[in-house]
């Protein structure tokens, strides 16, 4: 009894070790963004003075670094985008997992054959493909980031065309008895009953764009008027920026990471509800 | 299911070839007028319809899409020159070709083509079930009425239009341009407007191949850095974060909702946050070196060579990839090791087992069985993991002995690529790189696919 007590004392332990070595950074990034003294440096790891002059300089000093401007772009990017995608993302998976066609398997074979493809393998022609069609400049740009965020979306179904193939059939066919349309199958009965996966589609595809930032460097380049959040922060550490606005880079990083996280907690939620489903069957 | 039974699931009779053998006058006629056959039977809007977009391809073809194609095999002639113009005493540029230009628009008229030869096809195959209905007496439907099939017999042709057109503008169509590049000369040398590129047949992929030549050499130490690094990431992840899940899953273990909760808040913070600042943590001035320089570990002017140092800019990517991704797996296998039944574990353990026994003999089989596919899957992702590198190190350290200096010695494939063309616009070699890749990702992919049961058997689970 004794010899498993000093075990379970040295697994907490070990444990509290861990769970600090992964919250230091995390911590990190809260205190500098507090922090007074300017630049990266820093000869201690608790800050001499505090300050709440980083979250408010972010606001106010917008002449070269629009912080607010960036949100909302990367805020009205997300929300378009995560309307189409999740829109097209359904209704591929809901097609290929309900609806018996002929096109069908050779579709899910070239979706599959896609996703091999590194991603942005094919970044630089979707900008020349965009720019042609004259969607490369102004603020055109950011409708060129929602098609590339939600545009091609449609070959990422998988998980949800497997959430969909547990849903039992006998629910449709009786539907169809009486009378529903395959549509109306769709709306009123696949819909209502796949929330988790639905929320879990909606969310993913929402937190994309404040997550990515490829894609967004090369479609936005300079222009810091039409920056999302990701490539302004970044844009914050380079070499010539980074004394002024590192810890301003921190207070951003701490604004940003807030909604993500609470809609990934949220996430998380589903997740388990999705994998229990997909177990029930 | 046979393979024979399976093609007989789709057929019906109205086909291309039932239009053109049992076709009369109007659905022959149809062939070079889309849409007469339904528009002398009555569908006369599926007619116009047809007609009109025949017609709109026509003026297409004429004005856009035979220019392109004439240049597509040329990829341009006249490149972009200096003239000295006499009356005006100055040097003036002539407008030369863009082969940049010529090969997209060749690519987008080959597509819009195919596009055509679909609506063709679909236009014979109309003609022929309306002629057919009229000669059967099967009633003809209204436009609404027929409009009204797409959203039950043919819906999913409803839902699947503008995700698949959205998918070839935007995935399909970039890939194959990026794909054709490859067989091009399209580097730093020949950047349009003012070079000409042209086809080059498959000379990128012999300078590939050539191990002995600078870019041969580099490819194979940047692959071979690739795969150690995704074995190393994918296989430490796995076991440490299986093994994080285990000790938190422990009877024992108390505060288990606040652990996991703990290591969930890293994941949800964005990687491009937290590696950033990782990496600047770790740099020369950062603030681990400060620390160890403030507790005397180091002399005042030392420095840990965390990201400088080759071996230890390799070691380091691996470690803080364990940062990055051990919360993952443990998310992942939490579920799946409380799915382990007891029983396993009780017989080991009257069979007098103890813990690293059971753990090798009965966890890890277990584990490997269920989420083989999702390792592997993990594995084709490091070898595609742009992000913890590109934020962390930039590739760094340079080194003069990869070609033209293009990569650094912790580059991964996918990043180099993206140095390739991003920063060097050497386009032909990137998208022999991107090609390469893509052949690797395959080839680990086909191995997962082939074993999954679920994509074989999808309705196993109804």
């Amino acid at each position: 009894m004794k010899k498993k007590q000093i075990s379970n004392v040295f697994v907490h332990i070990m444990l509290s070790f861990l769970v600090l070595v992964w919250l230091v950074p995390i911590a990190w990034i809260v205190l500098t963004s507090f922090r007074a003294q300017k630049g990266s440096y820093s000869a201690t790891i608790l800050p001499k003075a505090y300050t709440l002059s980083n979250y408010t300089r972010l606001f106010a000093e917008t002449d070269i670094f629009n912080f607010p401007q960036w949100f909302m772009n990367t805020f009205i990017v997300a929300v378009f985008s995560c309307m189409i995608s999740s829109f097209f993302i359904l209704s591929v998976s809901y097609a290929m997992s309900r609806l018996r066609f002929k096109m069908r398997k050779p579709f899910m074979n070239v979706a599959l054959i896609l996703g091999m493809f590194p991603g942005f393998m094919s970044m630089i022609a979707v900008y020349y493909i965009l720019k042609g069609i004259g969607l490369a400049s102004g603020p055109l740009k950011l409708v060129a980031l929602v098609l590339i965020y939600s545009a091609g979306s449609g070959a990422g179904f998988f998980v949800q065309k497997g959430f969909f193939d547990t849903i039992s059939k006998s629910i449709d066919e009786a539907a169809i008895i009486d009378g529903c349309t395959k549509w109306q199958v769709f709306y009123k009965i696949t819909i209502p009953l796949s929330k988790p996966i639905i929320v879990q589609t909606v969310l993913n595809a929402f937190i994309a764009p404040w997550i990515d930032f490829i894609f967004a460097k090369v479609i936005i380049g300079s222009e810091a008027k039409y920056y999302t959040v990701a490539i302004g922060l970044w844009n914050m550490l380079t070499r010539e920026n980074i004394t002024n606005f590192y810890t301003r880079f921190m207070a951003g990083a701490v604004l940003v990471s807030i909604p993500i996280s609470l809609l990934f907690m949220k996430l998380q939620k589903y997740y388990q509800q999705t994998g229990a489903g997909a177990v029930k069957g | 299911m046979k393979k024979g039974e399976k093609k007989k699931e789709f057929v019906t009779g109205y086909t291309v070839s039932n239009a053109v053998k049992k076709g009369d006058v109007f659905t022959r006629l149809s062939m070079i007028f889309l849409g007469l056959g339904n528009f002398a039977r009555g569908e006369r809007a599926k007619g116009i319809l047809f007609l009109t977009s025949e017609v709109g391809f026509l003026y297409l073809f004429v004005s856009f899409l035979m220019p392109a194609l004439g240049m597509l095999p040329s990829l341009g002639l006249t490149a972009t020159e200096e003239v000295f113009n006499e009356t005006t005493q100055l040097y003036e540029y002539t407008q030369g070709d863009n082969s940049m230009l010529i090969l997209l628009y060749g690519i987008i008229s080959i597509f819009m083509i195919a596009a055509f030869v679909v609506l063709w096809r679909a236009a014979q195959k109309s003609a022929y079930k309306v002629q057919y209905k009229a000669q059967n007496n099967i009633k003809i439907l209204g436009f609404m009425q027929e409009m009204k099939t797409y959203l039950n017999e043919e819906l999913h042709k409803l839902l699947l239009t503008l995700p698949v057109i959205g998918v070839i503008a935007i995935t399909i169509m970039p890939i194959i341009y990026m794909v054709s590049m490859a067989f091009t000369n399209y580097d730093r040398d020949h950047q349009p407007p003012g070079n000409l590129f042209t086809w080059v047949g498959l000379d990128n992929f012999r300078l590939l191949f050539n191990f002995a030549g600078n870019f041969g050499s580099t490819f194979m130490y940047v692959l071979g850095w690739t795969l150690i690094w995704a074995v190393f990431a994918t296989g430490l992840n796995y076991i440490f974060g299986m093994l994080l899940a285990m000790v938190i899953n422990r009877k024992e273990t108390r505060f288990k909702g606040f652990y996991r909760m703990c290591f969930v808040v890293t994941i949800a913070v964005p990687q491009f946050v937290s590696l950033l600042l990782i990496s600047q943590m770790l740099q020369p001035e950062g603030i681990v070196n400060v620390v160890l320089r403030n507790t005397g570990i180091l002399g005042s002017a030392e420095s840990l060579p965390f990201l400088t140092n080759i071996t230890w800019a390799r070691v380091t990517v691996i470690i803080v990839n364990l940062w990055v991704g051990m919360p993952h797996t443990m998310l992942t296998t939490t579920g799946i090791l409380n799915n382990i039944p007891p029983e396993l574990y009780e017989a080991a353990k009257v069979d007098g087992a103890n813990k690293f026994v059971t753990f090798f003999k009965i966890t890890l089989p277990y584990m490997l069985h269920v989420t083989g596919p999702y390792l592997i899957t993990t594995f084709v992702g490091n070898i595609n993991n742009f992000n913890v590198i590109y934020l962390l190190t930039g590739g760094k350290p340079n080194t003069m002995e990869y070609y033209r200096m293009t990569a650094g010695k912790t580059d991964l494939l996918v990043t180099w690529l993206y140095k390739l063309t991003i920063d060097n616009r050497d386009y032909n070699l990137g998208a022999v790189i991107g090609i390469m890749v893509f052949a690797i990702s395959a080839f680990f992919s086909l191995i997962v696919y082939r074993r999954t049961g679920s994509y074989k058997n999808e309705e196993g689970f109804q």
